[in-house]
Formats: structure tokens, sequence, C-alpha cells
């Protein structure tokens, strides 16, 4: 399926984007709140507790995204990926390090060195996080950051362009970062849904991202709120759910910026298996971008462990 | 005209600032003396112990790193609002502990007074435990008191608002955050003083009070590895062995006190640090 351009969907031409983007059904705002919102009410407990951790740890893109990066820092960052917990080998390794392009050089070099080879390092490109660079920028940093080793790439749209209705040079920007991505690495796109203001933005943007290649759509760069709040997770799986459906292609999810504990992961996995469903609940298709999360999923997995709650200052601080 | 209803207070757990009902959705009885009932507070469950710490844990910096004489002057706030509201707590504590209102206002204003004697020891306990030690070399060497972190308290049964006050206030004296569980059969005095606390300036997390049975809660203030001391004055002896024994997994300072005014109750709770300096720089 994938061969065939754009799915057999639309042609490329603006007109068929227009088209198809302005034939989608609008999304119930009041009933995506409302479902999200229930949904988020689930309990999870004992053993579908400790599953849902340690699959919810498998998920994690571990991030640093700061001025102050460091290569310290972002060693630090790689041994914690591998080994979660230094005390505790059941402990799975996370889903990948996400650093900014620069940086995805050391991050390679030091998970190879620490056997952690299985872990890939997703590169932050064309100009994140607000994605205002021109496309030749945009397209000589996704090359570096293939070069030095991504095997993933997430990329922000223009939302400028998409929010006045240039949904063609989203598009072709879209196409043409996936190009250069190929095979090498899976591309991730960005929304930055915070700033799109609407649900049907946000199932536009989906929509246009997965016809364009996309290989994952991902809420947030995480700089800006809200970010990966429930219905807007909702209406993102919906998109890839309804895709699979036009298409047979699984489209991931990544939902990244303000999912700090473990009870948000939790919620994320309940809304991932009742809307897109168990299929996706796998590294490959779903991914949650956060940091500080993973020290509160280890002190969960501690506290099941152990009987009595964890304390922050038995785990890393980064 | 028909008669006047009246708005009764439904009384709810103090956490990071704020008044939530216990995420367990439990409640149980208070009654007075007599026998008559009073109210229905929350019976507070783990999760909400586990609320509380990580609130007291975020507060602690700021307040640790409060100037003492600021620490100093927002405790002796509290004893101001308190003051303020002296009646009520006489009203309070004489209906629920069927003493005669004249003992319930000693031990208001002796509430308040203990306040006051904790305000202005915040910027003397240094003084007090701290010390230049000689050391054979050219270097200035000095240990410090500081606070210790998180700490828990457990309060006792009797002299609802007294006792309560005695174990809090030098807690949060030295820096410490705290929080407190209510006494069981009497701790509505103790959750209308995290009214007169909401509105004294203290920073949100400082004080924490929980309300629930201390038989089910002091397992989990003493094993749970981010609270760093605990005052267990109010626990029942039979329960002491157990919680010393699950404290000492995760090296707690466990203490409890007879006096209600004293150095040693705030010392209890810091830990010392010693800085080495060089002279002539």
């Amino acid at each position: 399926m994938r061969c065939m351009k754009f799915y057999g969907l639309i042609d490329g031409s603006d007109t068929s984007l227009k088209n198809f983007l302005v034939k989608l059904p609008g999304v119930d705002a009041v009933g995506a709140d409302a479902r999200a919102a229930m949904l988020g009410t689930r309990s999870i407990k004992t053993t579908s507790k400790r599953w849902a951790i340690d699959t919810a740890i498998s998920m994690v893109d571990l991030t640093t995204l700061e001025g102050a990066d460091t290569e310290g820092k972002v060693q630090a960052l790689c041994a914690k990926a591998v080994r979660p917990d230094p005390t505790d080998p059941s402990v799975p390794s996370v889903g990948a390090v996400c650093v900014y392009n620069d940086m995805v050089a050391v991050a390679r070099k030091h998970l190879d060195s620490i056997g952690g080879t299985h872990v890939p390092v997703a590169a932050v490109s064309t100009a994140f996080p607000s994605g205002r660079a021109s496309m030749k920028v945009k397209i000589q940093d996704t090359k570096d950051a293939i070069e030095a080793g991504a095997a993933e790439i997430d990329m922000v749209i223009d939302r400028g362009a998409f929010l006045s209705g240039n949904y063609i040079d989203v598009f072709n920007e879209i196409v043409a970062i996936k190009e250069i991505c190929g095979e090498k690495a899976h591309l991730k796109v960005i929304f930055e849904t915070g700033e799109l203001v609407t649900y049907d933005n946000v199932r536009k943007a989906s929509y246009l991202a997965m016809l364009a290649g996309a290989d994952f759509i991902k809420t947030s760069t995480g700089k800006i709120a809200p970010a990966a709040t429930p219905p807007v997770v909702l209406v993102m799986l919906e998109a890839v759910r309804d895709f699979y459906e036009m298409t047979g292609v699984r489209i991931g999810v990544k939902p990244a910026g303000g999912i700090r504990n473990t009870k948000d992961a939790i919620k994320q996995l309940v809304l991932v298996n009742e809307t897109a469903g168990p299929e996706w609940l796998t590294p490959s298709l779903f991914r949650i971008g956060a940091s500080a999360l993973l020290n509160d999923l280890l002190m969960q997995r501690m506290k099941m462990d152990n009987g009595y709650y964890a304390s922050p200052q038995y785990v890393t601080i980064d | 005209m028909s008669k006047r209803i009246d708005v009764k207070k439904t009384y709810k757990l103090f956490i990071g600032g704020a008044f939530p009902r216990t995420e367990s959705g439990r409640t149980y009885e208070v009654k007075n003396s007599r026998g008559v009932f009073i109210a229905n507070p929350c019976l507070a469950s783990r999760k909400d112990l586990k609320d509380a710490v990580v609130a007291a844990r975020a507060a602690h910096s700021g307040w640790a790193h409060a100037t003492a004489y600021n620490r100093g002057q927002i405790l002796y706030r509290i004893a101001e609002m308190l003051e303020g509201r002296r009646d009520q707590f006489v009203a309070e504590i004489s209906e629920l502990t069927g003493v005669t209102p004249k003992k319930a206002q000693d031990e208001v204003e002796a509430s308040i007074d203990l306040l006051v004697w904790y305000a202005g020891w915040t910027d003397k306990i240094s003084a007090l435990d701290g010390a230049t030690n000689p050391v054979a070399g050219p270097y200035f060497n000095f240990t410090i008191p500081e606070s210790l972190g998180v700490v828990g308290f457990i309060a006792p049964k009797k002299s609802a608002l007294l006792g309560f006050v005695a174990g809090i206030a030098p807690i949060i004296t030295s820096g410490n955050t705290v929080i407190a569980l209510a006494s069981e059969s009497a701790p509505l005095p103790a959750m209308s003083l995290a009214e007169v606390i909401a509105t004294s300036d203290v920073p949100a997390g400082v004080v924490n009070i929980l309300t629930g049975k201390s038989a089910e809660l002091a397992p989990w203030f003493a094993s749970h590895m981010d609270i760093d001391g605990l005052d267990i004055s109010g626990l029942e002896a039979k329960l002491v062995a157990e919680i010393k024994k699950a404290g000492a997994q995760n090296l707690k300072r466990i203490h409890s006190f007879k006096e209600i005014s004293s150095p040693g109750r705030i010392l209890a709770f810091m830990e010392s640090k010693t800085v080495w300096h060089p002279i002539g720089v």
C-alpha cells in the first residue's frame, strides 16, 4: 500500500488535498472532552498497573531539549535510557533518546559504548521548536541529524502556514523531509496542538501529515502549554484508527509535553487501548515524549515491589 | 417567617494550601464527650498522605531558604490570626471535649502563646546548637543546624489544639515542612487551625493536615521513603514498636515528646552541617 503515492487518496495537488481535508467531519468538542475525561477515570491496579508501568517505560522518548544541554548531560540521559533503574535489571530500556540535532552523535556514540545499541536516537529537526527557517535550512538540519546517526526525526510543521490555510505548503514540507528520511529514519510530525487552537485543526493536521508520509504524529514540542491533553490525543488516535481502516497502514502517535506522572501515562494507555486498539500498545506505534515522567514511573514501580512509597532522592535527577 | 437553617462546615483535609476531600471519599463520625454527633471529617487514605508528601517536599526548599526572620514573622502571624478567632476555638473545644469554657480558653491562649514562643526561636536556634569548632589548620570550621526536610506528626489524642500546635510549630520553626495527622477523636480544632494557617502567609505545602485513623496511616508515615522525620507523640503505645521498625528501614528520625515548649523539639528535626572556610580569604 505504502508504495502507492499518498495512499491513492489524493494526487498531491493543492486542490485534491483541500478537497480531502474539507470533507473531514468536524470534531464534537464537548463529546471529545467528555469521552477523554470518562476514560481518565478507569482504575488500573495490581498486575495491570505493573504491566502498564513497564509498557509506559518502554514507550518513553527520554528527552532533553534545553539550551543548556551539555555532552555530559546527554550521556547521563543515555545511561538512564538503557538502564532506567541501575539497581533493577528487570526495568526495560526506554523507547528512544530525544535530543537536539548537535547532540545526536554524542548520544549515539555513548549509547553504543554502554550496550544500548537497541535504543534509537530521535532528533528534533526542521528548526525546532518554531519551525521558522527556510526550507533549505530545514532540509540540511534533517540531513545532519541522519548522518549523525538519528533513527527518528521529529519535525515541526509550519503552524503559521497551516493556520493561514496554506495546507499544501505544510504538506510539501513533510513530503520533502520524508524523502530525506527515506528508509533510514522514522519521521514523526509535530503539530504543536497548543497553537492549532481547535480539535478540527488537530484532525486536519493529523490527516495531512499521514497523507504526506509521516510514520508518527506527535502532539507538541513541549515548549508550549497546553500540550498533550487527553482530548487532543483522543482526536489523533481516532485519526490513526480511521486512517488504518482506509489504507491498511498503521501510523504511530506520540503525545509529548505535560505528561509528568504515572497516572497521566496510564490514562494515555487507556486512551490508546480504547480508541486505536491494543495493536497500538507497542513502542513502535505509541511513544510518550517526557523527561520527568520516567522518575515517577520508576518510583511507582519501586512502590509496587517494596510495598512502601519511594522518594525522588533515590532516583537520578535527570 | 421560617426558621433559618444553619450552614454547617464540611471538614476537609489541608494539602498544599488547598482544602481537598479525601481521594477515598470516606468519612467517619466524630462525637463529643456526651456522645452527641458533631461532624463527619474525612477519613484520609494513604494516597492522601502520598499527595501531602509531594506538596510538602515541593514546599521545603522555599521554606527552608526563607530567612529565619521571615519564618518567625509568619509563625507570629499564625498566632495573630488565632487570637482573632479565639472565641470560635473556645466554643469548638468546649463543645467537643466537654471542658468548661474557662479551660478551653486557657488551652487556646496557651496555644497562641506557644506559637509566639516558637516564633522567637527561628533566628536563635542556630546560636544555641551551632558551633565554631577548633581545628588544626588555617580554617574556620562551623557547625550549623539545618532543617531536615519533610516531617510527619501524629498528634496526641488529648489536648486537641495545644498538643497539635506543640507538634507543628517546632517542626516548621527550623524550615521543615510538616504533614500532621490530627487527633482521631478530636480532629476539628486542628482542621479549624488549617483555616488560620491558610490565612497567615504560610506558603502552600509547608503545613499539611490529614484527619483519619493513626493505626491505618502511621505505618505509611513510617515506611514512606520521602518523609525524613516523624514525631509520634500521639501514637498509641502498642503501635510504637511496629512504627519504629518500619522507620528504621529508611533511617527515619522518630521521636516523641512530653514537653510542650522545648528547643529540643526543634533540634530533634534538624541536622548539622559542617562548613570549612579558609582563613584570610
